[in-house]
């Protein structure tokens, strides 16, 4: 017993009689299809490559397209000239002009003697694919197609609705259970010639006609009739993209493909030589692997998820998301201090020691970003430029975190920096902020200006941060977000501390032991006093009596806006 | 003529805010938009009579040959190994504008088998800085090949570029019914002085010129001709930082399956119709795309400037060309430690500056 195959070419015609002569040459008999499009001369031009093979054969030439009947016709027909001219064949294996054994014919004989009453044919119900193109799964089965998927699409799409609301539907003929699968197979003699000479053959043809891709549906579900014993998978390794289009091979894949121990590949790149020089060339068959192609799967679904789903808070010349559509704003968690540098002597300094992170100063100060360590650039050549960090505010966010993979990045912010990120940050789920509220007065009350001035400055910037803060309590926000006022923190600033140093670096199991220093606040209680006297309203600070010490309050937890 | 498209009028602030245009094409654009475009091919049409062949050897090109479009003034140094790049790659012919060469370029080029070179006198700046020539030949020559079009410093990379010649490339955009593909200039630069390591005729000027910057571009959308504005890597940050909004587009679209009635619009950053710019994904995933890397900054760079402020022959003024002579005469390095050395393009897609998508 040998291993019968149908070829369905319509392109690459020299490939596919080097793969024909390799078979053939090893003891298989091939019947050849070609598409009725391929010209007369390039099919005079193949049939003459092969004539000194009596063992390949051509059958009748039909007009195939995409997902139509004609595809199933050209199977059929094949399979009918093999069976009747070849009767030493115990499987006949559909593939295609594109495909390339990969393992020598041998070993694929030895296989399937092992396993002479086996039909290899992926067929699953259509509630277990989850692949069907445009939406349509059982109804492929029970609507009517007439209209090309491909050039008469919105045709095709009102006719499907149409049907759907006066509610067509039709029958299928007795017996069938309707299973899906590659096109690609390889059945048992047994079952395709029972599937073939079948009573009921006309019946089944007449409704498989004009059922949607039936090359994907006929053999699939009439072998489910006949077959005692089916291996709902395909022998050929071939990988779908989320378009439906074959993934090709090429000669970079070579190892890949020799390693998957898979016996057809499909669909391989026409020029890729050392492919076709590879597994063409004479080789001794010894092993009797399993296909294993799970290597391959990964790789492509890689290449799907990519495509799809791309690289989280990457901005770039091929990926360039919509607002809302980023799948990540950002490439990783990064915090956001405000009013903590005020408040703090050297509050960076202190961050770094507790938190395994790349703590920077105020990268969106007025003057200069400040990167950590005093450094005038930062990974990717970003540079301190405010002219060019506000140019682009958020390319230069989203760059610098992403240049900074791999190590978290913390800032320090407040209302005298950049305030063009706000909206962006506050709906990023990447974003940690925690806000002392007021703490920007701080750094005024200790100015050595004119009082009408620092009034005016604290005017301006309260008015900012109160712009920032009705955004942090919008329902929009997707950040983590604290906000204490400044009396609420300076009452017990280690408790707060602790909380957003733990979320930072949530295995730390060191507690805090060393809280940073406090600048000296005696009298801003009548700084603040002034400011009211001035005519400014001071909102943000908290409570801080004219005089002494922030009177104790009854303690309140800071709160998590989420 | 009020043709030169100004990149400035995109919006620079994004999305946030509105999402606005959703890519419909308001009836007075599309008619603004094919007009302008008439009006390129026009242009093109008139100043072909400009071009006068001297080597025409397209009888030669195969039906499915990918073909180069290059303009260029005196770079016969850079030739040979411009030459050999893209033939290792399988491109299968070039077709040259020389503009009025000194230097040997042009002899050097009609020698060469694979070649048609058409040479000019006329301005360079008055043909839109050479686009108009192009668009002619390209229209011309180019309909239904892929086309690439190039400048002699600028090196195409693609996703395995390495491993796969071009055509593999071309084939599989064609089975996705794709018509252009993307490839961001990527500025290269010697570590030193940009003088300092004279070029030697044949080789790769990235033995010399290895350094490039990973992570500090900007981009935002064009809404008009819906492509991606790309500003940054070291001249914007070495040459423009005092003006960030005059630092050189980076985006490109080289590669395009050529049909009549397409022009570039502004060097290769723009094309029409507006389609052939959507190259970018705008739901989250990642199309595939390639890298030009740009072997400008390189000996002899000084004397190049020197001629090119005499010519006044470049864009917006030669601002550019102003920016680079005022801070040349420095010699500037523009390597810091943050640089990157060039190793592949598995390097660049691993960056993020380039991405594979759905291509395996």
């Amino acid at each position: 017993m040998t291993v019968g195959f149908i070829m369905m070419c319509h392109t690459a015609l020299d490939r596919a009689a080097q793969v024909a002569r390799y078979w053939a040459t090893h003891g298989a008999p091939v019947v050849i299809h070609v598409d009725a499009r391929v010209s007369a001369e390039d099919f005079g031009h193949l049939g003459q490559s092969l004539a000194d093979l009596d063992t390949v054969s051509f059958c009748k030439r039909f007009k195939c397209d995409w997902g139509t009947w004609s595809l199933v016709q050209a199977a059929q027909t094949g399979a009918e000239q093999m069976l009747a001219r070849h009767p030493e064949v115990g499987h006949v294996f559909l593939a295609s002009g594109s495909c390339l054994p990969l393992r020598p014919l041998q070993e694929l004989s030895d296989y399937l003697a092992a396993r002479p009453t086996t039909d290899f044919i992926e067929s699953v119900t259509t509630a277990e694919v989850g692949w069907t193109v445009g939406g349509i799964d059982m109804e492929r089965f029970t609507l009517r197609f007439p209209f090309s998927w491909k050039k008469q699409r919105r045709l095709f799409d009102s006719y499907v609705d149409f049907q759907r609301r006066i509610g067509f539907k039709r029958k299928i003929p007795g017996g069938i259970v309707p299973h899906l699968g590659s096109q690609w197979w390889c059945l048992s003699r047994s079952t395709l010639a029972a599937i073939l000479q079948d009573p009921d053959r006309p019946q089944h043809d007449r409704y498989f006609k004009r059922v949607w891709i039936p090359d994907e549906s006929y053999f699939q579900s009439l072998s489910r009739l006949y077959s005692t014993n089916i291996e709902s998978r395909s022998l050929t390794l071939s990988k779908f993209d989320y378009q439906g289009k074959p993934h090709i091979f090429y000669d970079d894949h070579l190892q890949l493909l020799r390693r998957s121990d898979c016996f057809v590949a499909r669909k391989i790149w026409p020029k890729a030589e050392k492919l076709y020089a590879t597994f063409l060339s004479d080789r001794p068959s010894e092993s009797l692997a399993e296909p294993n192609p799970s290597k391959i799967d990964r790789l492509f679904s890689k290449a799907v998820e990519r495509r799809t789903r791309g690289r989280p808070g990457l901005y770039m010349q091929s990926r360039f998301p919509r607002q809302d559509h980023e799948n990540g704003k950002t490439s990783a968690q990064y915090s956001i201090f405000q009013g903590f540098s005020d408040l703090f002597e050297n509050f960076e300094g202190w961050l770094a020691k507790y938190v395994g992170a790349r703590v920077h100063g105020h990268l969106f100060g007025p003057e200069r970003a400040a990167f950590a360590g005093g450094e005038r650039m930062f990974n990717g050549c970003l540079t301190d430029s405010a002219l060019l960090r506000d140019y682009n505010p958020r390319g230069f966010l989203t760059n610098l975190i992403w240049n900074g993979r791999g190590e978290r990045q913390c800032f320090m912010f407040s209302p005298r920096d950049t305030q063009d990120i706000n909206w962006f940050t506050a709906t990023d789920p990447n974003a940690q902020i925690s806000i002392i509220s007021g703490a920007w007065a701080v750094p005024l009350f200790h100015a050595q200006m004119d009082f009408a001035e620092i009034r005016r400055e604290a005017a301006r910037l309260q008015q900012i941060e109160i712009e920032q803060l009705n955004i942090l309590r919008s329902m929009y926000v997707k950040a983590r977000v604290r906000i204490w006022t400044m009396a609420e923190f300076i009452e017990n600033p280690m408790e707060p501390l602790q909380t957003i140093i733990d979320e930072i670096s949530p295995r730390a199991t060191r507690r805090l032991t060393e809280a940073p220093q406090m600048i000296e606040l005696t009298g801003f209680g009548q700084f603040l006093q002034n400011l009211k006297n001035q005519g400014m309203q001071p909102r943000l600070m908290g409570d801080f009596p004219v005089a002494g010490e922030a009177v104790s309050q009854p303690r309140r937890r800071p709160y998590l806006v989420k | 003529m009020g043709l030169t498209l100004s990149q400035a009028e995109c919006d620079k602030k994004g999305p946030q805010g509105t999402t606005g245009d959703e890519g419909g094409l308001g009836l007075r654009q599309a008619i603004k938009l094919r007009r302008e475009r008439r009006q390129r091919q026009w242009r093109a049409f008139r100043k072909r009579r400009q071009l006068k062949p001297v080597a025409d050897r397209t009888a030669k090109i195969g039906a499915r040959d990918v073909i180069v479009f290059c303009t260029l003034r005196n770079e016969r140094i850079r030739l040979p190994y411009f030459l050999r790049y893209y033939r290792d790659m399988r491109v299968g012919h070039f077709i040259f504008v020389d503009n009025d060469s000194d230097d040997g370029s042009r002899e050097y080029l009609m020698a060469q088998p694979d070649c048609s070179v058409w040479t000019t006198k006329a301005s360079y700046k008055a043909a839109a800085f050479g686009i108009d020539w192009l668009n002619h030949l390209l229209r011309k020559y180019g309909t239904g090949h892929w086309t690439l079009t190039v400048d002699p410093d600028e090196f195409f990379v693609y996703p395995f570029c390495d491993t796969r010649p071009i055509d593999a490339l071309t084939d599989w955009l064609d089975t996705y019914h794709l018509r252009s593909f993307p490839a961001m200039l990527l500025d290269m630069y010697p570590k030193g002085p940009i003088d300092a390591v004279p070029y030697r005729e044949g080789q790769n000027p990235f033995e010399i010129a290895s350094w490039f910057d990973a992570g500090n571009y900007m981009i935002s959308r064009n809404r008009k001709l819906q492509n991606l504005w790309i500003q940054g890597g070291p001249r914007a940050r070495v040459f423009f930082a005092d003006d960030p909004l005059s630092a050189p587009s980076l985006n490109k679209t080289p590669l395009v399956k050529w049909q009549r009635g397409y022009v570039f619009a502004s060097s290769t950053h723009m094309i029409l119709p507006r389609g052939l710019n959507m190259v970018y994904d705008e739901w989250g995933g990642e199309k595939a795309s390639g890298c030009l890397l740009h072997a400008k900054f390189l000996s002899p760079i000084t004397a190049k400037v020197a001629e090119e402020m005499v010519r006044r022959e470049h864009y917006a003024g030669s601002r550019e060309y102003e920016a680079y002579r005022d801070r040349l005469s420095s010699e500037p390095d523009l390597w810091t430690k943050w640089s990157e050395k060039y190793i592949n393009w598995r390097q660049l897609e691993i960056l993020g500056l380039m991405s594979k998508g759905n291509w395996a």
